[in-house]
């Protein structure tokens, strides 16, 4: 038996342990918001997160997540809450037909949580690992960029309210 | 007029199957939950031609519990029906080509499948196979018809008695050119699958629906298939139910071959007595389904010495593979569309098909456009070059324009915006100025830098619609409900495949009806849920089938309005228990102004093209030969944005779709083989491959669109390959006729040129 966190929760799955993590996710967990594009590591329609980093879920065992936190596209919102980049995919063209959008996300997620400032080629270097054959990507990178600009004004909202608090408070 | 509501036509509404889309809650084919469903796999020949002697099963193998079947299981006609009908769903005893399919498994659990599969082995025994165009016309082996070629067309324009070689000789100056173009794989990135449910009667009729044949899957056409599949089983239509999953892109590729594997899944269930699912991995994929046509096209032009263009001559040999499909019109838009966007005195276009034994080549966005497209807007480039002209002023000079005549006869009318096309993109590249200072020689020797930049530009159009008298033949409807509280509910066949058409759908019918943006729905196209609108292929579905949404949205809407007065829900409420059923059948009619005629080839070829201008700037490394796209800049008249993002959208992932084609794009086929069905050695472009897009929405309206809109589907297409090849051209210094561009081939055209030069 093999426990890991998806999406907040612990899960256990009976699969073999050299199973694909993708499998997993998709068929006994019915996640099927990851996506099989290829198979073998070049599409990123698959991408989730294993601890906070973007693989691809088609290339890892389930094995190797014993004790570690899965994040997919479904555990993406705070409840009914969308996150930036889910709002801004939607509004700015970021998501056509939506096979590459789970991936996209999730690799732009983990983007926006190590830098909210990126420039266009930061934003393409992070999902140069997801093949999108729709939109050419310049959406999808404004998209992104939409979503680190709501980012930065909600910290920026955020602080200078603390800060405002904080006088208040003194 | 002042609305009753705000209109949203020309407006970014939020994307309605956006939610969906980024919560991963949106279901796809492989995403459907079928209790109980087969898996299901197929057998094929591996050889390109031969005659099927046999199928053996290994009886060493245990066949429990596994489903196997043949062409002998058929219960209709063993034809996928479409244009002709030479394709067989599974061969009997010919074999046309590496991945015919000649069985069927199903089995519930996947190793086992293949393992089934790998225990099936078929005699056949090998025939010589034609493997290229050259081949076909050679003539030494015959598979289709008496000399290969599945259909020809010629195109004759103001000939006056002479030939097209006598006319082309009286002029001053004359170019000749050969252009040469590849296969080119779709790769949506959701690969092809359909589950099928083989319902007898009776059964499932507690769960609402009907008995027959139920199959849901990732598509473009459900009518396609549906008159595919009564073929197939000898069913009556309402016994056969297609319908759409959500769809993972298409671009062509899931326009004809769904009909294949909806009636191979299908089959399996009904000998099964299960559902059953087949969804292809990447591999399977790439090798079964259809492919863009590769074209050989020679083009002999004449000209003044001052530039004006007199007479053109385009032969356009296209590879249809091992059968029709739907060559004859891609072939047909494809010569259509080889005189460009210029005017002609004189022309004789002679296009033909031939059979190989290749995979059969079918719909990708375009359609044979982007073909011919190459072939004249490199052509233009060398007649440019002979005369000493800058190609884009030679362009200019003779482009079409209202009151111009086609070489097919037709009078422009309304709509034409590629001036403005050609002024946005110019000016926003700087293109004069670029062209100028690439065109410097290199810095002089010892202090060569590396790379050597180019910047390039193409000019084209697209026929929006079917040719001709297609939609006159079709009679596209779509169907209005008036629904409880007032709503609308639009039923049409047409899909959403990422472009948007279930929100762009909703704009029109609530601007036309002046409701509320979320009072309409629109049904998710099944056959047996909505009227036959077409096939969603052709830049047709805003142009052609919104015009109808938009006209049946507003007759329900006045029906209510003239019912009474008061708010509108009440009214439909009213009207609603009243008559029960408040609905519309609003069929298409084409403009009468538009005359074709289909023997002759001349008229109205279509009711309208939407213009562009792509103009497009590289630097190419001169040691490795790898081209990197620094600029693109791309202006399209497309009648009207309904929603900008989206057409924006739609501009920038066709041209980086030609720009793939034309860059990195290459299928490697041997004997008939493709040696590269992987996305590892397929390659398509990623986010640092592609340019940052600088893109123009130019809107010249067409009174026949609604709110003027024209196609903006296949139109970004078209252009990006000549647009790259010229810039390379400047940057590199040699001829770039033939595509592919992959490094190695710039690599031996700049050896070619250095040989020549020398
Ligand atoms: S399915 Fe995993 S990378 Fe394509
Ligand atoms: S939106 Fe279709 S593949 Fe990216």
């Amino acid at each position: 038996m093999i426990r890991f966190k998806v999406n907040g929760t612990v899960r256990e799955t009976d699969a073999p342990p050299m199973a694909r993590l993708l499998d997993v996710l998709r068929v006994p967990l019915g996640l099927t918001g990851t996506k099989e594009g290829c198979g073998e590591g070049e599409c990123g329609a698959c991408s989730v997160m294993l601890d906070g980093v973007p693989v691809n879920s088609c290339l890892v065992a389930v094995g190797q997540c014993e004790g570690r936190e899965v994040v997919t596209v479904e555990g993406l919102a705070h409840g009914a809450e969308l996150t930036p980049l889910q709002r801004a995919f939607i509004e700015d063209g970021g998501a056509q037909c939506g096979i590459c959008t789970p991936g996209m996300l999730v690799a732009a997620e983990a983007l926006l949580r190590r830098n909210t400032s990126p420039t266009d080629d930061d934003v393409r270097d992070a999902i140069a690992g997801n093949l999108c054959r729709c939109t050419g990507y310049q959406r999808i990178v404004d998209s992104i960029q939409a979503a680190a600009a709501a980012v930065r004004a909600k910290t920026s909202k955020a602080s200078k309210a603390s800060k405002a608090g904080g006088e208040t408070g003194a | 007029m002042t609305s009753r509501v705000d209109r949203t036509v020309g407006k970014n509404v939020s994307r309605v199957d956006g939610h969906a889309k980024v919560t991963g809650q949106a279901v796809y084919v492989d995403d459907l939950t079928t209790p109980g469903a087969l898996f299901g796999g197929t057998v094929r020949s591996a050889v390109a031609r031969g005659t099927l002697r046999g199928i053996r099963k290994d009886p060493s193998f245990d066949w429990t519990g596994i489903t196997v079947v043949t062409a002998a299981d058929i219960p209709g006609d063993n034809v996928v029906a479409l244009i002709e009908d030479d394709q067989p769903l599974l061969a009997k005893d010919a074999i046309r080509h590496v991945y015919e399919p000649v069985a069927l498994v199903a089995c519930d659990d996947p190793v086992r499948l293949q393992q089934a599969i790998a225990a099936i082995t078929l005699d056949v025994e090998p025939l010589p196979p034609v493997l290229s165009i050259e081949d076909a016309e050679a003539k030494k082996q015959i598979i289709y018809g008496k000399d290969n070629v599945q259909k020809r067309y010629v195109i004759e324009h103001e000939l006056g008695g002479k030939t097209i070689d006598e006319l082309i000789l009286a002029c001053d100056v004359v170019v000749t050119g050969r252009y040469a173009v590849h296969h080119q794989e779709q790769m949506y990135i959701e690969p092809q699958g359909m589950v099928a449910h083989w319902q007898e009667a009776g059964e499932g009729a507690e769960a609402g629906v009907g008995d027959g044949v139920h199959v849901t899957g990732s598509l473009q056409c459900p009518f396609y298939v549906h008159k595919a599949m009564k073929r197939a089983f000898a069913l009556e239509g309402d016994r056969v139910h297609i319908g759409q999953a959500v769809t993972g892109g298409g671009f062509g590729g899931k326009e004809e071959y769904p009909s294949i594997l909806a009636a191979h899944a299908a089959l399996l269930s009904k000998v099964a007595g299960k559902p059953v699912r087949m969804i292809y991995g990447r591999k399977e994929d790439i090798e079964a389904t259809t492919k863009r046509h590769p074209a050989r096209i020679e083009i002999t032009t004449g000209c003044t010495k001052a530039g004006e263009l007199v007479a053109l001559k385009v032969e356009c040999a296209m590879d249809g593979g091992a059968y029709v499909t739907l060559t004859p019109v891609v072939l047909s838009r494809g010569i259509l569309h080889a005189a460009g966007a210029y005017k002609w005195k004189h022309a004789r276009i002679h296009g033909w098909a031939v059979a190989t034994n290749t995979p059969p080549n079918g719909a990708f966005r375009g359609f044979g456009a982007p073909q011919t497209i190459w072939a004249i807007e490199r052509h233009m480039d060398r007649i440019a070059e002979k005369l000493g002209k800058d190609p884009l002023t030679l362009r200019q000079q003779n482009l079409l324009a209202i009151g111009a005549v086609t070489v097919t006869g037709q009078t422009l009318t309304q709509s034409v915006g590629v001036v403005e096309c050609i002024e946005k993109a110019v000016k926003s590249s700087d293109y004069f100025a670029k062209r100028a200072a690439y065109a410097k020689p290199s810095p002089a020797a010892g202090s060569r830098t590396r790379t050597r930049r180019g910047i390039g530009a193409a000019v084209f159009m697209h026929g929006a619609g079917f040719t001709g008298s297609g939609e006159r033949r079709l009679k596209g409807k779509v169907q209005v409900d008036l629904e409880p509280g007032g709503r609308l509910r639009v039923r049409s066949a047409s899909t959403d495949i990422g472009q948007g058409t279930e929100t762009i759908f909703r704009q029109i019918a609530a601007d036309a009806a002046e409701l509320p943006f979320d009072t309409i729905e629109i049904e998710t196209p099944n056959t047996s849920n909505v009227p036959d609108s077409g096939p969603t292929v052709a830049s047709r579905t805003v142009m052609v089938v919104g015009s109808i949404v938009g006209k049946g949205a507003k007759m329900i809407a006045d029906r209510v309005r003239a019912s009474g007065t008061g708010d509108f829900a009440t009214l439909a409420d009213a009207l609603l228990a009243r008559e029960k059923k408040v609905s519309t059948l609003v069929e298409y009619e084409p403009p009468v102004a538009v005359q074709w005629n289909d023997d002759t080839y001349r008229g109205d070829a279509y009711p309208c093209y939407a213009w562009a201008c792509d103009i497009a700037e590289v630097e190419v490394d001169l040691d490795t030969f790898e081209t990197k796209v620094i600029g693109f800049w791309a202006a399209q008249d497309i009648g009207k944005a309904i929603h900008p993002i989206m057409c924006a959208g739609q501009v920038e992932g066709g041209t980086l779709q030609a720009i793939g084609w034309a860059l990195y794009e290459n299928l490697v086929m041997k004997d008939g083989h493709i040696l590269n069905a992987r996305m590892t050695n397929y390659v398509i472009p990623t986010s640092k491959d592609a340019p940052p897009f600088t893109t123009f929405l130019v809107e010249h309206p067409f009174s026949g669109g609604p709110s003027g809109a024209k196609g903006v589907g296949e139109l970004p297409m078209d252009g990006g390959a000549p647009a790259i090849a010229a810039a390379v051209e400047q940057a590199i210094g040699a001829l770039c006729n033939d595509l592919p561009l992959l490094p190695e081939d710039l690599f031996r055209a700049k050896s070619k040129s250095q040989v020549a030069r020398s």
